[in-house]
């Protein structure tokens, strides 16, 4: 056991009530924040960094981020991936500068320390001094130094990572379970359509919990309900791993019907006479062949792919902070889309991203918690929805797979 | 310079921003052609080719929706917006209409009065004459 678990002082007291009562301190604590950096974003986790096809080539490297940790990605001479951190090992500042590029070597522009793709130090400017004078000790190697390594690993054509050399494969990791449904989805070459960035002022796991919760879908977004879309009486459910951190939840379109629960409640949801002037943005078709309209999965602790109907993206949750997250979206098609399915795949993504009819509550309703929770850090969160356990559920009118999420979690955070 | 023209162009944006300022959202669509596109994609996404808006419409129909689902389905706390437009650059004018580049700020105001700059960028106008 690493020794930052075996601290006798938890950094969060667990209250009774297992994983269906969260307090509300998890969320607003700066503590919490800097032992979920060490314990989960630098333990043993694996986070999506990029996609492979963002570095096809030799030299090609992008910045992102583990946790706050900067990180870069490089294809290195041989075409294999490597992950190391931003961080120049003489004082510490940032390497790479730019979103992405390709270069030979990555240059610290501080004092001029150069690195080679896979991280390791190539040079220290005046190693030797000038004129005689000055310069590194006799005993100071390059070779002794390098950026610090991630493990990468590829699958469906998305570069993950982990600091730890105590995790699992990442396929173990996710568990056959959600593998399979993530091969689902990216089954076939990747085309990137483009990015949104979305700044959310919440603390990252409220967004988690947000992406877990189907229990929401039907009553937080009246658009996808209204549209009938996704509702909670339409057929679906969640697959949970055994760990509780991955999940996949579906529905599917087809067997959506008229439904007692929905018109009886009179809930904003039930408008019936709600149309569009034009449809054509619900235009979709059945892509993968099983009716399954809508499947988002999730890898812990900040991995999301979506399936909403044909638009398909992949989400990166970074933490900015105890009460800022970074949501990053790549929105993707498949190599072999002809034009019109492209067009079709832009169309949908009208329902998706910071603006999107259905995703622009998700971007708002974690920072009326966020407000909501200021004087009550000691209360819990009720998730009884489904339930108190975690495990798979034939029904998204369901918490399971948010009590999952906290069962990962606190299993990460020794807590 | 087409100082008439210039003012027309420069009155046309005007009204269009004062519809969205003042919450006269149903006039909004009215200021583009049936076959409209109306984009807002990201710089990032611009510049590398990439296709991908942050709303993406290619018609008035479609806009109209936008509005109806902000008044009906849509959730969000009260705020307003205020566009702030720079002067407008006229470029390929002919007979059958102009493009036209203006820049612009918006800032959003929350319901508490707090004030953040919401979006910048520019306008790539395409604008016809239609009775």
């Amino acid at each position: 056991m690493p020794d930052a678990l075996s601290n006798s002082n938890p950094v969060l007291d667990w209250p009774d009530g297992g994983n269906s009562r969260v307090p509300y301190r998890a969320f607003a604590d700066p503590a919490v924040h800097a032992a979920e950096q060490e314990r989960i974003f630098q333990g043993p986790t694996w986070q999506l960094l990029c996609l492979a096809d963002e570095v096809p080539n030799p030299g090609d490297y992008k910045t992102t981020f583990a946790g706050e940790t900067p990180v870069v990605v490089t294809r290195d001479e041989n075409g294999d991936l490597n992950a190391f951190e931003n961080r120049c090992v003489h004082k510490g500042a940032l390497v790479c500068l730019k979103n992405r590029g390709n270069a030979r070597t990555l240059t610290c522009v501080y004092h001029n320390w150069v690195y080679g793709l896979k991280g390791e130090l190539r040079s220290a400017a005046f190693q030797k001094g000038v004129k005689g004078r000055g310069g590194m000790p006799d005993d100071f190697r390059v070779e002794n130094h390098r950026l610090r390594p991630l493990r990468t690993a590829e699958l469906c054509g998305l570069v993950f990572a982990t600091f730890s050399d105590q995790a699992p494969t990442l396929e173990e990791f996710i568990g056959p379970d959600i593998v399979q449904r993530l091969q689902r989805v990216l089954n076939r070459p990747l085309r990137i359509l483009g990015y949104h960035t979305q700044n959310l002022n919440n603390n990252w796991k409220l967004y988690v919990e947000n992406v877990k919760d189907t229990y929401h879908a039907g009553l937080l977004h009246l658009f996808f309900a209204t549209f009938k879309l996704n509702r909670l009486a339409s057929e679906g459910g969640v697959v949970i791993d055994p760990t509780g951190g991955n999940h996949a939840s579906y529905s599917k379109r087809s067997t959506i019907h008229a439904n007692a629960e929905y018109d009886e409640s009179k809930l904003r949801a039930s408008r019936d006479d709600y149309r569009l002037n034009d449809p054509s943005l619900l235009d979709a078709y059945d892509e993968f062949g099983d009716g399954i309209n809508v499947q988002i999965l999730s890898v812990f602790p900040n991995f999301i792919l979506q399936q909403v109907e044909n638009s398909i993206a992949v989400r990166q949750v970074l933490p900015k902070g105890i009460d800022k997250t970074e949501l990053n979206w790549t929105v993707l098609g498949f190599a072999d889309d002809d034009e019109r399915t492209t067009k079709m795949r832009l169309k949908q993504a009208n329902l998706i991203g910071p603006a999107g009819y259905i995703s622009m509550e998700d971007g708002a309703v974690g920072a009326f918690v966020q407000r909501g929770i200021p004087g009550a850090l000691d209360e819990t969160s009720i998730i009884e929805m489904g339930g108190r356990d975690h495990v798979s559920q034939d029904t998204r009118t369901t918490e399971a797979s948010v009590r999952g999420f906290w069962a990962a979690y606190r299993a990460q955070m020794g807590l | 310079m087409d100082v008439e023209r210039q003012l027309r162009v420069q009155d046309l944006l005007a009204r269009y921003a004062d519809s969205l300022d003042q919450g006269r959202f149903e006039e909004w669509p009215e200021y583009f052609t049936e076959d409209c596109v109306y984009k807002i994609i990201s710089a990032e996404n611009h510049e590398q080719g990439l296709p991908l808006g942050v709303i993406d419409c290619d018609s008035r129909d479609m806009l109209r929706d936008r509005i109806m689902a902000l008044r009906e389905a849509n959730i969000y706390e009260d705020h307003r917006y205020r566009h702030i437009l720079s002067t407008t650059l006229i470029k390929d004018a002919d007979d059958t209409g102009l493009r036209a580049e203006t820049s612009y700020q918006v800032t959003r105001i929350m319901r508490d009065g707090d004030t953040m700059l919401f979006s910048t960028g520019r306008y790539l106008d395409r604008i016809v004459e239609q009775e």
